[in-house]
């Protein structure tokens, strides 16, 4: 029987060219366009939620003449994604919005009912790979390096696998771009998104300032204990950050300082020299494989941001948690980020950091 | 495919294609003053007289509009600035709380804009405006309303309201009363003078019909301010060049649908209540909304216990069903139904409904056909139900 796949299409040209692509592939393709923020009419032609974006999506369902449906799902949005990343800022974390959004929305809230209302999967427009093997389904990076989205899509469980198409892991972005022009899709120049949705602005300090009011502090530079300056609130601050410090006291041999802590119980920013940045041992909870469980053991490449390189280490587990030894040099990292494990090519799964140490 | 959403809009009928192409083929302008104009006007006036015997009207009293939306903000606007103008204090509109947002809309428009005091008339369980309902806000002050608006049958629910009683009280104290018809016209008996009404809202697609056009019937003492300006067509009271083919595809739709109204009522009745009685058998645990004796023939408006109306819609649709979960929404982003929130559903109720509406072209097959999938569909959206995060 054919089988019926839920395309989620955000009215980017990606989603767009892998629900195409589905569609000339022989599946039974429904378009689905999330609703994901509350925002009424909100026109900034930025972000991946706005009425016009749920035009663009509409009219790219028209043009493959598969139906299209509008879901809502701006109440699991509110509470996974946007509650969870004012809740984890204002814990001192760094969280992951698109990693979150993965998890919870589109893999998980999305992926279930799409399963209940009978379709096979869901299919999305990212740069990833899936592979299947006698094991069960992999993941695996894009073959396009730079667009690469295999890092927000490291919470993914082989069952989750199993029920997602990703039309595009083969391709690179010109000639996705390309076929969306060729096919003539609306959406074929539209740009990237990179902001993250729900603050299309990019201001997330503002955004966060607006949710989570002032609450000023002191910086503190770590080498001396000195105080030397103030801040509206630790959730402005991310360790590795030099913008926004506003230090009216320079160091004596004018080196720049870098947040190298936060606390948020006590308010404070700490400051200090980047050599201060680098991180040889993370530890992790929030375990999930992409695949089977490793050994205990291992050695594997490990990721830290969504384009960072990944970077040699080894990696012990045991009762969900995870430490991860760092064998070429990593600086900058916050307790919240998201750490994924590599074997080569293959996501072996991920964590969330809790702490990070220079040994 | 089985089309049951005719309270969206009707597939035209044969009459109405024929009026209008008719129409189509012609050069002339109605307001033009040479025999292309004439020959024009002549095709609008007639019209104008085809459709006021239909609704129990005078000629005069139609007012052509861009539809059903465009004739209720003719009338909610038009009536509470002409109010205005004479009276300043004339301030209060009292309207049902189950209207259609073409009429809600422009309301709290007025409220918001305008410094009208708006009222919303409650409405029973059924969806009914009850006639002591209406006594009771005017008596806050009898003196202070500018104008009542309520409709005669509800686009979603399919209740029909108690328009000639309330009409009565609303005269009693003296207040124009502006009722919006377009789901009535064809299916009930409408008939302008007899209820007495000031102004009413017919529309053209809901009668098999053209879409984009409808007229604001206004008994012709009325005072209205107009909306648009221009050419001082229409009475001065809506400027615009008359849309000739499709006012003549309006004329004919309307008279077709009227003069078999009766018999059409009657068939789409035993349809509809077969389609009930035949869910409420096999999904016992259905809610009817709506007034089940005194509604819109061809309405059947059902809660689906668990399911969420949207998952029923989209299943329906992949099985050639086409059907509505109430009013549609602009952005396709479902609201829970403000009309069944105001007969006291909660939430989760709204959330579940679904509308059949039968129409012309109806027949048993269609009931057939929905009773095939329904069941097994209804099953499958409660698996889904509403979206669950684990927490």
């Amino acid at each position: 029987m054919t089988k019926r796949v839920v395309a989620a299409m955000s009215g980017g040209v990606d989603s767009s060219v892998a629900a195409a692509r589905l569609v000339d592939q022989g599946y039974d393709v429904v378009g689905i366009h999330l609703a994901l923020a509350k925002v009424k009419g909100h026109a900034g032609g930025k972000g991946c939620c706005t009425l016009d974006d749920a035009r663009d999506a509409r009219r790219v369902a028209d043009r493959l003449g598969i139906p299209f449906y509008i879901w809502d799902v701006s109440e699991e949005f509110q509470r996974e994604v946007i509650e969870n990343f004012i809740s984890e800022y204002s814990e001192g974390r760094t969280p992951n919005p698109c990693v979150r959004c993965n998890e919870k929305i589109k893999f998980q809230a999305v992926l279930e009912r799409s399963l209940a209302l009978g379709f096979d999967a869901v299919a999305t427009g990212h740069y990833a790979q899936i592979i299947d093997t006698a094991n069960g389904p992999t993941l695996h990076r894009a073959i396009d390096d730079k667009k690469d989205q295999s890092y927000v899509l490291s919470v993914l469980t082989p069952e989750q696998l199993s029920h997602t198409i990703l039309p595009l892991g083969n391709s690179v972005k010109p000639d996705i771009r390309k076929e969306a022009e060729e096919r003539g899709l609306i959406t074929a120049a539209k740009p990237d998104s990179h902001d993250i949705c729900f603050i299309p602005d990019g201001d997330t300090a503002g955004f966060l300032h607006k949710k989570l009011g002032q609450d000023p502090g002191k910086i503190i530079d770590v080498e001396t204990g000195e105080e030397i300056g103030e801040h509206d609130g630790v959730f402005e601050f991310t360790i590795g950050q030099r913008k926004g410090l506003h230090l009216e006291k320079p160091r004596d041999d004018r080196s720049r300082r870098f947040v190298v802590g936060t606390d948020s119980k006590t308010k404070t920013v700490m400051v200090g020299l980047p050599t201060m940045l680098r991180v040889d041992v993370v530890t992790a909870t929030n375990l999930i494989w992409c695949g089977k469980a490793p050994e205990s053991q291992f050695e594997c490449t490990a990721q830290v941001r969504a384009h960072s390189q990944a970077l040699k280490a080894k990696a012990f587990h045991k009762d969900g948690n995870l430490t991860v030894e760092f064998l070429e040099p990593l600086t900058g990292l916050a307790p919240g980020q998201t750490i994924a494990l590599y074997d080569n090519t293959r996501v072996i799964g991920s964590g969330t950091v809790v702490t990070t140490t220079r040994s | 495919m089985t089309y049951l959403d005719h309270a969206a809009t009707t597939p035209m009928l044969t009459e109405s294609i024929a009026a209008m192409s008719t129409e189509l083929a012609q050069v002339g302008n109605p307001s033009s003053l040479h025999s292309s104009g004439r020959r024009a006007r002549k095709v609008v006036e007639e019209s104008r007289e085809i459709i006021a015997a239909a609704l129990g009207a005078r000629p005069i009293e139609v007012i052509f509009t861009g539809g059903g939306t465009e004739a209720n903000n003719l009338a909610v606007k038009g009536l509470f600035w002409a109010a205005q103008q004479k009276d300043k204090n004339k301030k209060r509109v009292l309207v049902s709380a189950v209207e259609h947002h073409a009429v809600l809309d422009p309301v709290m428009w007025l409220g918001e804009h305008e410094g009208a005091e708006i009222e919303i008339l409650p409405v029973d369980n059924l969806g009914r405006v009850l006639p002591e309902t209406l006594r009771k806000a005017f008596e806050k002050n009898p003196n202070d309303v500018a104008l009542v608006t309520v409709m005669w049958a509800n686009n979603e629910v399919g209740t029909v309201q108690p328009i000639a009683e309330l009409v009565k009280i609303a005269h009693e104290y003296k207040t124009v009363f502006h009722s919006d018809a377009v789901q009535a016209v064809g299916c009930l008996e409408v008939h302008f003078q007899n209820t007495d009404l000031d102004a009413m809202t017919v529309s053209g697609h809901k009668v098999g019909g053209p879409q984009g056009i409808g007229a604001l019937v206004v008994k012709r003492d009325i005072e209205l301010t107009p909306l648009l300006h221009g050419g001082g067509q229409e009475r001065d009271v809506r400027s615009g060049t008359l849309a000739a083919p499709s006012i003549a595809g309006f004329a004919a739709a309307t008279t077709t649908a009227v003069s078999q109204s009766v018999s059409r009522a009657a068939r789409l009745s035993s349809l509809r209540k077969d389609l009930v009685k035949r869910i409420q058998e096999q999904i016992p645990d259905v809610v009817l909304n709506g007034d089940p004796e005194n509604r819109l023939p061809g309405n059947a408006h059902f809660s689906f216990k668990g399911c969420e109306g949207d998952a029923l819609l989209m299943l329906l649709d992949a099985q050639g069903i086409e059907c509505s979960t109430g009013s549609a929404c602009s952005a396709g982003i479902p609201q829970p139904s403000h009309v069944l929130i105001a007969m006291g559903r909660d939430e989760i109720t709204a959330r579940a409904s679904l509308r059949f509406s039968f129409g012309a072209t109806s027949t048993p097959d269609d009931v057939d056909a929905v009773m095939q999938v329904l069941p097994a569909i209804v099953e499958r959206a409660k698996r889904a139900g509403k979206p669950a995060v684990a927490k």
